[in-house]
Parts: structure tokens; C-alpha cells; sequence
């Protein structure tokens, strides 16, 4: 299942709907990295909030676009992991280590515009 | 321990490991397990289906309802006949990974549920067997 990516201004916000394969975790991996040079966007928000499950893999993938986005000059929220979510995650020691996470869609977006603003 | 209901999952590709934790979560929901047991549940099947993937090339995950006297659970076993693990001490540290993999993997997994047990042999094949009890 493609992730859908939308722009909005500076920023890209990919909603994820629905349980994601490796496969296409790596598709959206592909596609936000290409989407983020074409755009030469400055931020990036990850709505995870449909996701039901983050193991090993997703956790890794997600850092991964992360770094390369970082790489690129643009920051990259995660919003929306559920509690029990991050629970398993803690359980199973996965960490989100120099990824930034908020709460919501809404916290994301206030979070890249006060990096833009070289606020924090 | 009368088996109620018997799921198996074949693991061959990516997806598979998306239908075996669906599967299970379901499985768990119908035995009684908060979200949050079922989460857990959910993100071990998940773990274990990728182990066989990554280290068997495929194998099967399977799953049922379990009881002993007044407890209820739910019962998980990986099974593949990959190429087996060597050291099972190894594994099961924290830490450890043989393909470059997070390494996380079994001590996680074991975190995650109340039981777990391991039977591996060198060229025969590994089998994983994890166990939840409801609260």
C-alpha cells in the first residue's frame, strides 16, 4: 500500500493509513527521499498514527529516513505513535534515538516551523 | 490444554509477517487481551515471522488459545528448517545479531511475552514457542 505524501509549502506530510510490508516501508523510504530533493523541502512529518505495530524494522526504516533526510539539511518529525505502540517498542528495546516525535499532525507542524524560524 | 482454535501462518514473503500479526492480534482480542497485551503480542509474532524470513527463507508461524486449569492464554510458534542457531546463549543476549540486524530480536521477544522457549538444531531447523497469559 503507497503511503500518500502531500506538500504543503516548505514541508511534506506522509500519512500512513494502514499496516505497512517492509516492501512498503521502503517504497515510502524511496519516495519521500526523491520527493524532499525535487521539493527541496525543509521538513518532513511521518504520521504513524495508523500504524498498529512498529517492530525492529519499521523502527530502523523510520530512523533511516530520518538521517538521509538529515542529510538533505531537513528535519523530520514522527507524530502519532500510540501508547501501546510505544510501549512494545520499549518493551522489545527498540528507541527512536535522535529522531524527533510528537504528539500529533498539529505538534509536528509547529515543531518544523519553530526549526525553520531557527527557534530551536 | 484443549486447542480452540489452531491458526497457521506460512511465511514465505514481507507480507506475510503483516497477516501473521493481524492474525494474531485478532486471536488475542478474541481470547480477552487488552489492546495493549495484544499490541505486545502483535509486535512478537512480528518479530519471530521476520526471523524466519531473514534466517530461513520460510517457515511457518502458528497459533492457538490455551488453557490450564483456570488460565487462559495464547500460545505462538515459529518453526522453520533453516540452517539452525549454534549458540542459543548467543541469541539471546542483548545485543546480538549474525545479520547485521538490529539484534534485538529474541530478548525482546521474550520481553514482550510471559514464556519462551527455544529448540534449535544445526541444519534441522528452529522453533520458537512463546506464551502470554491473560491477567
Amino acid at each position: 500500500m503507497e503511503v500518500p505524501i502531500l506538500k504543503q509549502g516548505r514541508f511534506l506530510i506522509a500519512t500512513i493509513q494502514a499496516a505497512l510490508s517492509d516492501a512498503d516501508l521502503l517504497q515510502l523510504r524511496r519516495a519521500l527521499i526523491d520527493k524532499v530533493i525535487h521539493f527541496r523541502s525543509n521538513g518532513v512529518i511521518i504520521d504513524v498514527t495508523a500504524l498498529d505495530v512498529m517492530d525492529s524494522f519499521a523502527t530502523r526504516t523510520l530512523r533511516d529516513i530520518t538521517n538521509m533526510i538529515r542529510l538533505r539539511g531537513a528535519d523530520t518529525v514522527i507524530v502519532g505513535i500510540q501508547p501501546e505502540v510505544a510501549f512494545a517498542m520499549v518493551q522489545l528495546g527498540l528507541t527512536m534515538e535522535g529522531v524527533a516525535t510528537a504528539l500529533d499532525l498539529e505538534e509536528g507542524l509547529e515543531h518544523l516551523q519553530q526549526r525553520a524560524a531557527g527557534k530551536i | 490444554m484443549p486447542v480452540l482454535q489452531n491458526i497457521v501462518v506460512a511465511i514465505r514473503s514481507d507480507g506475510d509477517i503483516v497477516s501473521a500479526r493481524q492474525q494474531g492480534r485478532s486471536l488475542a482480542a478474541a481470547i480477552g487481551f487488552t489492546a495493549t497485551d495484544a499490541t505486545l503480542i502483535a509486535t512478537a509474532i512480528s518479530e519471530l515471522a521476520r526471523n524466519i524470513l531473514m534466517y530461513a527463507g520460510q517457515g511457518e508461524v502458528m497459533m492457538h488459545r490455551a488453557e490450564i486449569s483456570h488460565r487462559k492464554g495464547i500460545v505462538i510458534g515459529a518453526r522453520d528448517s533453516g540452517p539452525g542457531i549454534r549458540s542459543i546463549e548467543d541469541v539471546l543476549r542483548d545485543g546480538y545479531s549474525t545479520s547485521g540486524g538490529l539484534g534485538l530480536g529474541l530478548p525482546g521477544v521474550k520481553r514482550l511475552m510471559d514464556e519462551f522457549a527455544i529448540e534449535s538444531q544445526l541444519g534441522q531447523g528452529t522453533m520458537v514457542t512463546v506464551k502470554k497469559w491473560l491477567k
